[in-house]
C-alpha cells in the first residue's frame, strides 16, 4: 500500500482532532481530541518507519515514547478535570477563564 | 627480603608451597555475593526497618553472619587449594579507556573478608545491648550495614577507581557515625573534623591513581602491580604516586601528622569505635599500601617504603606518649590504635610484609575486645573518664576478664595474639637493619622497641585505673547483658589462640600468603629467643612501674612540676598538632580573610562608593532640570502610549483556551503556508 494512504487518514484524523479541541465544550472531550490529535502523529511514524524498512525502526521506537508521554498527560489532564470539576460542579470549558487579567 | 616473595600474592596458588591447586572451588566464585548482603541489608534497614517489631536489627545480624560464613568457606576452600579468582566486568568504554568494575579474590581479600565480616556481626550482636534505647536505632544499623558493605567492596575492588567508591563509603559511613549523637555540638564538629581530615588525605589518594593511569594505562590493580615488578613503568614519576596514594593511607589510618582525627572520632558510639576506627576502616590504609605493595617496593628501589618506615616510627611513638596522660578510656584505646597502625606499616616498610598483615589481623580481634569491653564499661558507668571508674573488676566479672586477656594481647605478653605478630614486626625491623637492606630500618627497630614498652606502660594504668582500687563513679555499676558479654567472650577466646597462626617458623600464616620461604626462617637464636624475651621482660618491668606508680602511688611527684614539664605540657597539648592545624591552617583563612574583605569593604569600596556618590549628586543635580523638563516628557509619553495599546491587547486575554487554541493552530497553518510555498 503507499505510504499516501496513511498520510491521508493520518491528516483526517489529526483535523477531526482539532475540530474537537476547539469547537468542544466538554474538557473530557476536548482532552480525547488531544488523544486523537497525537495517534494521528503516531500513524505517521509508524508509517514511515514501515516505509523505511530497517532503517525505520527508531520510528516505532518514538511511536512507543508517544504512548507513554500521552498516557502520563491523560493522567494530568484528568486530574485537573476532576479538581475542577469539584470546585465548581461543571466541567465546561467557556466556564473555565479565571486567569484573564 | 626480595620482590619475589611479594610478588606471589599476587599470583595463583599453585605457587604456595605445599598447597597443590587442584580444582576451582565453589565459594570463591561466590564472593560478591559478600558485599552484597549488607548493601542489600542496609536498604531493607534504611526502608522498612521501622516497620519489623526488632526496629531492623536481625536483618542487618542475619546478612552480615550469612556473608561471614560464606567468608569463611570462601577462605578455608582458597587455603586448602582453591584457585583464586578474578574477574571483572565493563563498566563503561571511553575510546582509549575501558572501566571495569570487578572482583579480585585472593589471600589477602579473603583474610580481610574475614575480618571484616566476623567484626561487624559481632559488633551487630553487642550493639543490641549496647544501644537498646537509642532513639536512631533502626538508622544505626542501616548505617553498620553500608559501611561493612563498603568496606567489603573497598577490599576486594580489582581497580582503583572502585577502591576510591569503597574508600569514600566507609568515610561518609564514618562520618555518619562518629556524628550519631550530633545534638551536642562537639559529637558533629568531630565528625566534620574526622570527615575533612581525611579528605585531605584523599586528595593526594586520587592525585596518586590518576598519576598511576597517566603511567601505566589502567586502572586495573594487578596490571598495575605487574608492570610495576617488571620495571615498565618506574622512574621518579611511579615515586611520586606511590607517596601520592600513601597521603590517602595517612588520612584513613590516622598516622603522623593526619592523626588528629581518630582521638576525636571516640565521640561516637562505642561499637562504632570498635569496627570503624579499630578493627577495620583505618586499616584501610595499611590494605592500600599492602595491596598495591610492588608499586612501593620498585619505585626508585624502595624510596616510599623509606617514607612509610619513617612515618610510622614516629607515628607509633607519639600516639603511644600520648596514650600515656589520657583520662578517657576510649583516647587511651584511640591512640594506641593509631600507635598500633603505626606498627603495621612499620611491618610493611622493613618488608616483613606477612607480619604487618598478620598484626592487622591479630590488632583487630584484641582491639576489638578492648573497645567492646570499654563500651561495657562506660554502660555500667556512665562516664568515659577513668576517674569515675575504679574497682570495676568486683562488679564486671566477665567485662573484667575479658577485658585483661584484650590488654596483655595489647601488651604484647606471650603467648597472646599481639605478642606473635609485634615480635616479628620489630625482628623484622632488626633484620633489615643488620642486612642493610632499609636506610631507615634503625630508626624504625629503636622506636618499635620503645613503643612495645610504653604501651604495655599504658595499658597498664588503663587497667589499674579501670578495675582496681576503690569505685570513684555515681551509683552501682552492674554487669551488662548476655548480648554484650558473649561478643567478649567470643573476641578474649580468639586473642588466645589466634596467635599460633604466625608461630615462628612453623605457623601456617605465612604460606597463606606467600610463596617463598624468606620470611619462614630458620630457627634462630637471635631473633626467636631473644628478643622476644627483651620484648616481653620490658612489658613486665613496664607492669611494675605501673603497678608502683599507679596502683601503690609510690612516687608522689607531680610530673609537671619537674624539669620534664615542658614535656608534659607539649603532650597534654597533643604536641600543638591541633593548635598549628586550628591556628595555622583554619583561623588564618577564617579571621584573616574575614577581617581583609572587612578592611576592604570599610574603606576601599566604601571609599568608591562615597566618591561615586558625591560626585553623582553634583551630576545628579544637574541631570534633574534637564530630566524633569526634556526625558520627562519623552518617558510619560512613552508610558502614556504602551498603556493605551496594552489596554487594546487586553482584550485578547480572553481566558478562553480554545479561543488560544484556534490561534496556535491558526500560526501554525500560516508558518507552514509560508514555508513550503516561499
Amino acid at each position: 500500500m503507499p505510504v499516501a494512504y496513511f498520510l491521508v487518514l493520518s491528516a483526517l484524523l489529526f483535523s477531526i482532532g482539532v475540530y474537537g479541541v476547539l469547537a468542544r465544550q466538554h474538557a473530557v472531550l476536548v482532552l480525547l481530541s488531544v488523544e486523537l490529535m497525537l495517534n494521528a502523529a503516531n500513524i505517521n511514524l509508524v508509517a514511515f518507519s514501515a516505509m523505511l524498512g530497517e532503517a525505520g525502526v527508531p520510528g516505532q521506537v518514538f511511536a512507543l515514547f508517544v504512548i507513554a508521554v500521552a498516557a502520563a498527560e491523560v493522567g494530568v489532564g484528568l486530574a485537573i478535570v476532576i479538581l475542577i470539576y469539584r470546585n465548581r460542579r461543571s466541567v465546561d470549558i467557556d466556564e473555565m477563564s479565571l486567569m484573564k487579567w | 627480603m626480595g620482590g619475589d616473595g611479594v610478588n606471589a600474592l599476587f599470583l595463583a596458588a599453585e605457587q604456595i608451597e605445599g598447597v597443590e591447586v587442584t580444582r576451582t572451588g565453589l565459594f570463591p566464585d561466590l564472593m560478591w555475593l559478600v558485599p552484597l548482603l549488607p548493601a542489600l541489608s542496609f536498604i531493607a534497614i534504611l526502608f522498612f526497618g521501622k516497620k519489623f517489631p526488632d526496629k531492623g536489627h536481625s536483618v542487618g545480624i542475619l546478612a552480615i553472619g550469612v556473608a561471614f560464613l560464606l567468608s569463611l568457606a570462601g577462605f578455608i576452600d582458597l587455603v586448602t587449594g582453591a584457585q583464586t579468582v578474578e574477574k571483572h566486568w565493563v563498566w563503561y568504554e571511553l575510546e582509549t579507556l575501558e572501566l571495569t568494575f570487578g572482583m579480585n579474590y585472593d589471600f589477602l581479600t579473603g583474610l580481610m573478608f574475614v575480618v571484616v565480616t566476623f567484626i561487624s556481626l559481632l559488633v551487630q550482636i553487642y550493639s543490641t545491648g549496647y544501644m537498646h534505647d537509642d532513639e536512631r536505632y533502626s538508622w544505626f544499623y542501616a548505617a553498620l550495614s553500608l559501611f561493612t558493605a563498603s568496606m567489603l567492596l573497598l577490599v576486594t575492588s580489582d581497580n582503583l577507581i572502585l577502591m576510591l567508591v569503597g574508600w569514600e563509603g566507609v568515610g561518609v559511613c564514618s562520618y555518619f557515625l562518629i556524628g550519631h549523637y550530633w545534638e551536642e555540638k562537639p559529637n558533629s564538629s568531630a565528625a566534620i573534623k574526622a570527615f575533612i581530615t581525611t579528605r585531605i588525605g584523599d586528595v593526594g589518594f586520587m592525585f596518586g591513581i590518576f598519576a598511576l593511569f597517566i603511567l601505566a594505562g589502567t586502572f586495573n590493580i594487578t596490571e598495575i602491580n605487574h608492570l610495576a615488578e617488571e620495571g615498565a613503568i618506574a622512574g621518579p614519576s611511579l615515586t611520586i604516586a606511590a607517596l601520592l596514594l600513601f597521603c590517602g593511607a595517612i588520612g584513613k589510618s590516622a598516622q603522623f601528622p593526619l592523626h588528629v582525627w581518630l582521638p576525636d572520632a571516640m565521640a561516637g558510639p562505642t561499637p562504632v569505635s570498635a569496627l570503624i576506627h579499630a578493627a577495620t576502616m583505618v586499616v584501610a590504609g595499611i590494605y592500600l599500601v599492602a595491596r598495591l605493595f610492588p608499586v612501593f617496593e620498585f619505585a626508585s628501589g624502595g624510596v616510599p617504603l623509606e617514607v612509610v618506615g619513617v612515618i610510622a616510627a614516629i607515628t607509633m611513638l607519639i600516639a603511644a606518649f600520648l596514650a600515656l596522660i589520657q583520662d578517657d578510656i576510649k583516647r587511651v584505646l584511640a591512640y594506641s590504635t593509631i600507635s598500633q597502625l603505626a606498627y603495621m606499616f612499620a611491618g610493611l616498610a622493613v618488608g616483613v610484609f606477612t607480619a604487618g598483615i598478620f598484626h592487622l589481623l591479630t590488632h583487630a580481634v584484641f582491639k576489638a575486645l578492648l573497645f567492646l569491653g570499654a563500651g561495657s564499661v562506660i554502660h555500667a558507668v556512665h562516664s568515659n573518664n577513668m576517674s569515675d571508674m575504679g574497682g570495676l573488676r568486683k562488679y564486671m566479672p566477665a567485662t573484667f576478664k575479658t577485658y585483661i586477656i584484650g590488654s596483655l594481647a595489647l601488651a604484647g605478653i606471650f603467648p597472646l595474639a599481639g605478642f606473635f605478630s609485634k615480635d616479628e614486626i620489630i625482628g623484622g625491623a632488626l633484620r633489615a637493619g643488620i642486612d642493610g637492606t632499609r636506610a631507615t630500618a634503625w630508626i624504625v627497630f629503636a622506636s618499635a622497641l620503645i613503643t612495645a614498652f610504653i604501651t604495655a606502660l599504658y595499658t597498664a594504668r588503663m587497667c589499674i585505673k579501670t578495675f582496681w582500687g576503690e569505685y570513684r563513679g555515681h551509683g552501682e555499676p552492674h554487669e551488662s547483658p548476655g548480648s554484650m558479654t558473649s561478643p567478649l567472650w567470643v573476641l578474649g577466646g580468639l586473642t588466645l589462640v589466634v596467635g599460633f597462626l604466625g608461630f615462628p617458623v612453623i605457623g601456617v600464616f605465612k604460606y597463606w600468603l606467600f610463596a617463598e620461604g624468606e620470611v619462614a626462617h630458620e630457627f634462630e637464636l637471635l631473633y626467636n629467643v631473644v628478643l622476644p624475651v627483651i620484648t616481653v621482660g620490658g612489658a613486665l618491668i613496664a607492669f611494675f612501674l605501673a603497678y608502683k606508680w599507679f596502683y601503690r602511688n609510690e612516687w608522689r611527684f607531680d610530673f609537671r612540676k619537674t624539669s620534664f614539664g615542658w614535656m608534659y605540657g607539649f603532650a597534654e597539648r597533643k604536641y600543638y598538632l591541633d593548635d598549628l592545624y586550628l591556628g595555622g591552617v583554619v583561623k588564618p583563612i577564617q579571621y584573616p580573610l574575614a577581617a581583609a574583605t572587612y578592611w576592604a569593604n570599610q574603606h576601599v569600596i566604601d571609599g568608591i562608593v562615597n566618591g561615586t556618590a558625591r560626585g553623582t549628586i553634583g551630576a545628579a543635580s544637574g541631570t534633574y532640570r534637564a530630566d524633569q523638563g526634556v526625558v520627562d516628557f519623552g518617558v510619560n509619553g512613552a508610558a502614556g502610549l504602551t498603556n493605551f495599546s496594552g489596554g487594546l491587547l487586553r482584550y485578547i486575554q480572553s481566558g478562553n483556551v480554545q479561543r488560544y487554541a484556534a490561534v496556535l493552530f491558526a500560526s501554525i497553518a500560516i508558518f507552514v503556508a509560508v514555508f513550503a510555498f516561499a
